[in-house]
């Protein structure tokens, strides 16, 4: 099993949850973050006082999944978080040592569901 | 306030210090009442998207504001035709501190101001989150000249609709039927923002929509009290009935929604207290307290039951304005000629109730006539917009929201990561990266 992480666009949220939830990928958490990916910063006036926007705000999504659901995961956020300009985001994908369902204490491959994608 | 203006211009023209009074209050709550709009349509939009919708309200108070100084009063009071003022008052010619009924003149202009600017910013509620702020402020501009001051003259100003005698105490037809109407077409023109009907789009500060219903119902005792345009008898019915008619509308739709969803919700509320103001609006210094508490108990019923149908379509009417001011200013408009009663305005009317069912008749055509004309109008001046600029940002701007592309500044900053830039370095530095950001707008 894997851990991925993806950053993503907030405007490009609920297209990403669409794909995810299409792909049947289940279980997710979101956080709200800042973050800098090389985009020109935005420029904002408050009073006479100019500022440089440099972090903007980000949504982090942690998803843990079996082997068969990385690719169909990575692919369904790649084709919904894209705009194709500079600060769309990046996925991680990370080696997982152990996972743990705390409602019923099953481990690893039984613990992220379900393990077979859709059409495979 | 038609009937009350006729009786006034009768009398020896002296300026009365208890009306002055009254007027100059009631000419401050009037101005609240944009201030308070755009609380009640800020918190009804999502936080990106919160300055924007609150500036269309504010905005209204310079443009529309000024305009109406400018040659729009004139328009709309000057005695004219029967169908439009004309220029004898522009540029506020003529309008000095001599009396005007029993107040000065430059009262009675400043007065009617406070009308026009909110009827333009109601509209706003239809195209919010998506339409383009300088073209909204264009439409505002030309709708004013174009729709409400022609309207207001046929109602208000001794046009042709004053003469055959349609009851409109303080603007149910001229204000939000004309509002409302426009508002629908706007959204027609506009069409939806591209989340919408695909993603749940929440109210981002429900607070903020009961503070603003509360401060428009603080400055609609200005609105309806003082469209008697003079203190007194009249002023203090008008007063009563604004005060009683909301409180029906708020429990009928608090009730009608714990019936039909479980709940008494807080946005339900807010409305129905809107609802209620605006149903009471025509009426305010026609009927009997006790009719303003039926006008406003049946007022909540078209409008409650327009929203929850409105949400089912594909019209993005974002805030309801339709539902809210056009449906419940034609349902106050008509509930006049039912309940008016000469008992109450001896300047006014006998309605349907009173055995006059020839005045409901008369509601009827004043409703016909401002529907028909703030249709057609809001069509022409919007297709005649949009052949010249793009009335509403892409998709991409939307995403971002309008707060951060529209006037480069956040409702909520958090300060995170700001750079501040130097005087010295502002010039070449924020012309380029301010280049994406515009460019996509």
């Amino acid at each position: 099993m894997k851990l991925i992480i993806a950053t993503v666009r907030p405007d490009k949220l609920n297209d990403v949850l669409e794909a995810l939830y299409r792909a049947e990928v289940r279980g997710l958490t979101a956080s709200r973050v800042m973050g800098h990916g090389g985009e020109v910063e935005r420029v904002e006036n408050y009073r006479g006082t100019t500022v440089k926007m440099g972090l903007q705000e980000k949504v982090r999504l942690e998803i843990g999944v079996s082997e068969p659901f990385v690719d169909v995961t990575v692919k369904a956020i790649l084709g919904a978080a894209r705009t194709g300009e500079v600060g769309d985001g990046k996925i991680f994908v990370l080696d997982v040592e152990q996972v743990h369902r705390i409602r019923t204490g099953e481990r690893d491959e039984a613990a992220v569901t379900p393990t077979i994608p859709a059409g495979v | 306030m038609l009937a009350t203006l006729l009786a006034v211009q009768d009398a020896a023209p002296t300026v009365s210090g208890a009306d002055t009074a009254w007027m100059l209050i009631s000419t401050a709550l009037v101005l609240l009442m944009t201030p308070a709009l755009a609380f009640f349509y800020g918190g009804l939009v999502r936080s990106k998207n919160a300055l924007n919708t609150m500036m269309m309200s504010f905005v209204a108070l310079g443009a529309v504001g000024l305009l109406w100084a400018l040659v729009a009063y004139s328009l709309a009071f000057d005695a004219g035709t029967a169908w439009i003022g004309g220029f004898t008052n522009a540029l506020l010619a003529g309008v000095g501190v001599e009396a005007k009924g029993t107040i000065p003149h430059v009262l009675f202009m400043a007065y009617q101001g406070t009308f026009a600017i909110i009827t333009a910013a109601l509209i706003s509620g239809a195209v919010v989150e998506r339409m383009r702020f300088g073209p909204y402020v264009a439409f505002i501009v030309l709708w004013t000249l174009l729709v409400y001051a022609p309207v207001a003259h046929w109602v208000w100003g001794g046009g042709w609709l004053m003469t055959k005698g349609v009851l409109d105490f303080a603007g149910g037809t001229v204000v939000h039927i004309n509002a409302g109407v426009s508002a629908l077409v706007a959204a027609m023109v506009l069409g939806g923002r591209k989340d919408f009907g695909r993603q749940a789009i929440l109210p981002h500060n429900v607070p903020f929509v009961l503070l603003g219903a509360g401060l428009l119902w603080f400055g609609w005792f200005g609105f309806n009290g003082g469209s008697a345009l003079a203190s007194g008898e009249l002023a203090s019915l008008a007063f009563t009935n604004t005060f009683l008619a909301p409180m029906a509308t708020l429990m009928v739709w608090v009730l009608l929604d714990y019936f039909r969803n479980g709940h008494a919700t807080a946005v339900g509320g807010a409305t129905g207290i809107v609802v209620g103001l605006v149903a009471v609006t025509p009426a305010a210094g026609f009927i009997s307290p006790a009719s303003a508490i039926a006008l406003g108990a049946l007022a909540a019923f078209p409008s409650y039951f327009a929203i929850a149908l409105r949400a089912r379509t594909r019209l993005d009417d974002s805030l309801d304005v339709f539902a809210g001011h056009g449906v419940g200013g034609i349902t106050g408009a008509l509930l006049t000629g039912v309940f008016a009663s000469k008992a109450f305005n001896p300047a006014g009317n006998d309605g349907l109730l009173a055995g006059n069912a020839a005045q409901l008749v008369t509601q009827a055509l004043g409703v016909g006539v401002s529907v028909v004309y703030a249709g057609v109008m809001t069509l022409v001046i919007l297709k005649g917009l949009a052949a010249v600029v793009q009335l509403r940002s892409d998709a991409r701007t939307e995403g971002l929201g309008m707060d951060v592309t529209q006037h480069g500044e956040e409702a909520y900053s958090t300060g995170e990561g700001s750079i501040l830039v130097l005087p010295a370095e502002a010039a070449p530095a924020a012309a380029p990266s301010a280049v994406p950001a515009t460019a996509a707008r």
